[in-house]
């Protein structure tokens, strides 16, 4: 144990040192021909005070020096959950959907906004979660049916008229067939080409977006797009409907916690049913499904298929929402959020997933008052939860399973 | 014909400095099966201190009595202070995750931000000019101008390129390499510490990047902290073509990247340079879907 403890305290050590090398070159030497030193040593000192806190806050939850104090909190943290499972899912679910519902009337502008991108990002996560959670194909391009189906509607609505309701199957439709278009030439390739191939796509997408001015504005975007409109009927002498557009936030709120749930319903859905194993025996071996009769290809395409229709919809919910797309939204960077949402929150795991993505778009929020230094946090919790939980927050229960295998297969053989 | 020659040149260039970059990639990727987003990052550090120290060169005047040392001083400060950067990423975020694949590459992209954030922090947002008056004029035939930069360029490409082959197909440190790619519990079993190994190749290709990346700022002038994203993609790129964790494949294939990239925006369209290069590579891996050079990897999986 205590051998145990040094390693941590030399490791530690030797990693302050490092830092404090990688640190001075960048901040210390100047254009100007001089060298400093003061600011490089104030940086260091407030990583060193802040990461010295961890590292005892680390020590002491292993040494369990403090078990007197934690030990009843981790009891009544049990005792909790033991309660929270006495009471039947069915209660959580009304209580949850309750608070969903009440949300936006409790709650200020940018608190819904905030409320409508986590949903809209849910609804993104549950596609990508089929094509890489089930099917296990890793895709880092995922955001182009996103942006197809944001310009399906943005088009069709600026130069056609046409209404959101009417462009909503229509961009699930392009979506699929750009899924489809994908994910055919792609088939044969595995792992990381595949991963490869499908950001090829998706930046040909953003590019193509980006440069065809007659039709999609450049970089300039489409503005004028019209909001989601419903028709109210109205009696005032005879019984006629009225247009009325959707520009509150709180009543689009409404539409796209429609869509959230129900493409968690429906991936749940898709997921135990036999098309579902038929992805996850895919995803475990592809050899061997396709020895069993899984129709590998077939399958395969339909995952990225119904993965594109779940982003085309969410895209043109995006797009009447921000009422203007530019290519600038659908850049590879958001292909790899979306993905860590889905590989943060557990591969496979529904809340997992939801939670990732509240995890992703609410610590950038939450950080707001640090403007800078956001993103750089935002960067350091992702590896941080990585290191601590890999295989995600809530993991799925299957490869809950195969993880405790492979750890004990590991000890059998292990080298490194 | 002129142009065509002009355009040769360009593209060589631009080759060389992919196919360095591309090799960090194929490298990790040969010994732990990982994709390095942060690789970009090595890069663009890489290019930050060379004009640290090309700028405190010049404060002092060094560039007026010794400028060729003040170059190879600048080079090689910024090729260890990538492989210092890289290794120590490599053991923060890399090590502890090591067997599950989707995890560490997570972990990589979250490094990526951080890094790009960091420089961001340290630099500043602006472009960060470099001095331009070390390599002036070069030579021309006819319509045809090759600056002594790019023949700088190109040579230390080559030169980088034939030391790397030599290290890892004539020295033991390579033959060690070579193994632990191949099988870690094997070469662990003949005494060659497998960790340390992958931080030693974490190393050789960030100060393969970091060298890319002073040349790069020298050929366009500047140097930005969000540049190593979009060159790292494309320099990825270049290593897939090529067949992912072969060496002699992520040459070849940066140059592909690089010549197909400047023949497709001289010939065709600028605006779509990027596109010829990602066709290419879609078309390659639709017929051969292991890279030109890639072995036949069978279970590969997410």
């Amino acid at each position: 144990m205590r051998q145990e403890y040094k390693k941590i305290w030399k490791n530690y050590a030797v990693g302050m040192a490092w830092l404090l090398g990688l640190l001075w070159p960048m901040l210390g030497i100047h254009p100007d021909g001089t060298l400093t030193f003061h600011r490089t040593l104030t940086v260091w000192l407030y990583i060193f005070a802040g990461s010295l806190i961890c590292v005892l806050f680390y020590i002491t939850k292993k040494s369990r020096i403090l078990s007197g104090v934690t030990d009843p909190l981790v009891n009544g943290a049990g005792k909790l959950s033991d309660i929270s499972k006495a009471l039947p899912t069915s209660v959580w679910m009304v209580l949850l959907f309750v608070f969903l519902l009440v949300y936006p009337l409790v709650n200020g502008r940018y608190a819904i906004d905030v409320a409508i991108s986590v949903l809209l990002y849910v609804c993104l996560g549950m596609g990508l979660n089929i094509v890489v959670g089930l099917a296990g194909m890793l895709d880092l391009g995922y955001i182009a049916f996103y942006g197809v189906g944001a310009y399906t509607y943005a088009l069709l609505n600026v130069a056609y008229g046409l209404s959101f309701w009417l462009c909503l199957p229509l961009a699930g439709c392009f979506a699929c067939i750009a899924g489809c278009l994908v994910g055919y030439p792609t088939l044969n390739m595995r792992g990381d080409y595949l991963a490869i191939v499908t950001m090829g796509f998706g930046e040909i997408t953003r590019i193509v977006l980006n440069n065809w001015m007659s039709l999609t504005n450049g970089p300039n975007g489409i503005l004028g797009i019209k909001p989601i409109s419903i028709l109210i009927p109205t009696f005032h002498n005879t019984m006629s409907f009225e247009t009325f557009w959707v520009k509150k936030l709180n009543v689009l709120y409404y539409f796209v916690l429609i869509l959230a749930v129900i493409s968690v319903i429906a991936v749940t859905r898709l997921r135990n049913s036999r098309i579902g194993r038929a992805w996850e025996s895919i995803r475990e071996d592809e050899t061997a499904a396709e020895l069993m009769g899984v129709n590998t290809f077939r399958y395969k395409l339909l995952a990225y298929a119904v993965g594109a229709v779940f982003a085309g919809l969410a895209g043109a919910f995006f797009a009447a929402r921000m009422r203007f797309v530019s290519p600038e939204s659908f850049t590879f960077i958001e292909s790899c959020m979306v993905l860590c949402m889905v590989v943060l929150g557990g591969m496979g795991s529904i809340p997992g997933i939801v939670l990732g993505v509240i995890v992703l778009i609410a610590l950038p929020e939450v950080f707001r008052q640090f403007a800078l230094y956001r993103m750089l946090v935002f960067g350091a919790a992702m590896i941080i939860i990585m290191l601590f939980k890999p295989d995600g927050l809530i993991p799925a229960k299957r490869l809950k399973i195969q993880a405790q295998y492979e750890k004990k297969g590991e000890t059998d053989t292990n080298v490194s | 014909m002129d142009y065509f020659i002009q355009q040769l040149v360009n593209g060589l260039t631009l080759g060389g400095l992919y196919a360095l970059i591309a090799l960090g990639y194929t490298m990790v990727y040969g010994v732990i099966f990982l994709i390095n987003f942060a690789h970009g990052e090595f890069f663009t550090a890489g290019g930050y201190i060379g004009v640290i120290a090309l700028s405190y060169c010049i404060a002092h005047g060094y560039t007026q009595t010794h400028p060729f040392l003040c170059l190879a001083g600048a080079f090689s400060l910024a090729m260890i202070y990538s492989a210092y950067l890289a290794v120590g990423v490599e053991k923060i975020a890399y090590l502890p995750l090591r067997g599950s694949r989707l995890a560490v590459l997570l972990s990589a992209l979250g490094m990526s931000i951080f890094l790009q954030n960091g420089m961001m922090l340290t630099q500043g947002v602006m472009d960060k000019a470099y001095p331009g008056e070390l390599f002036e004029g070069g030579f021309s035939f006819g319509m045809v101008t090759i600056s002594y930069l790019q023949i700088m360029i190109i040579t230390m490409t080559v030169l980088l390129l034939f030391g790397l082959n030599r290290l890892v197909y004539k020295t033991k440190i390579g033959m060690a390499m070579r193994a632990t790619a191949q099988d870690k519990t094997m070469s662990a079993l003949v005494a060659i510490g497998s960790n340390n190994i992958i931080s030693l190749t974490f190393a050789i290709g960030a100060g393969l990047a970091a060298a890319a990346g002073v040349m790069v700022g020298l050929y366009y002038g500047s140097v930005h902290y969000d540049m190593g994203f979009n060159l790292g993609m494309k320099a990825f790129c270049a290593a897939v073509l090529g067949g992912i964790g072969n060496i002699t494949g992520a040459m070849l294939g940066g140059l592909i990247i690089g010549l197909v990239e400047v023949f497709g925006a001289g010939y065709i369209s600028g605006q779509y340079k990027d596109v010829f290069a990602f066709i290419i590579l879609i078309g390659v891996l639709y017929y051969r879907p292991t890279g030109i050079m890639g072995e036949n990897i069978d279970e590969t999986r997410v």
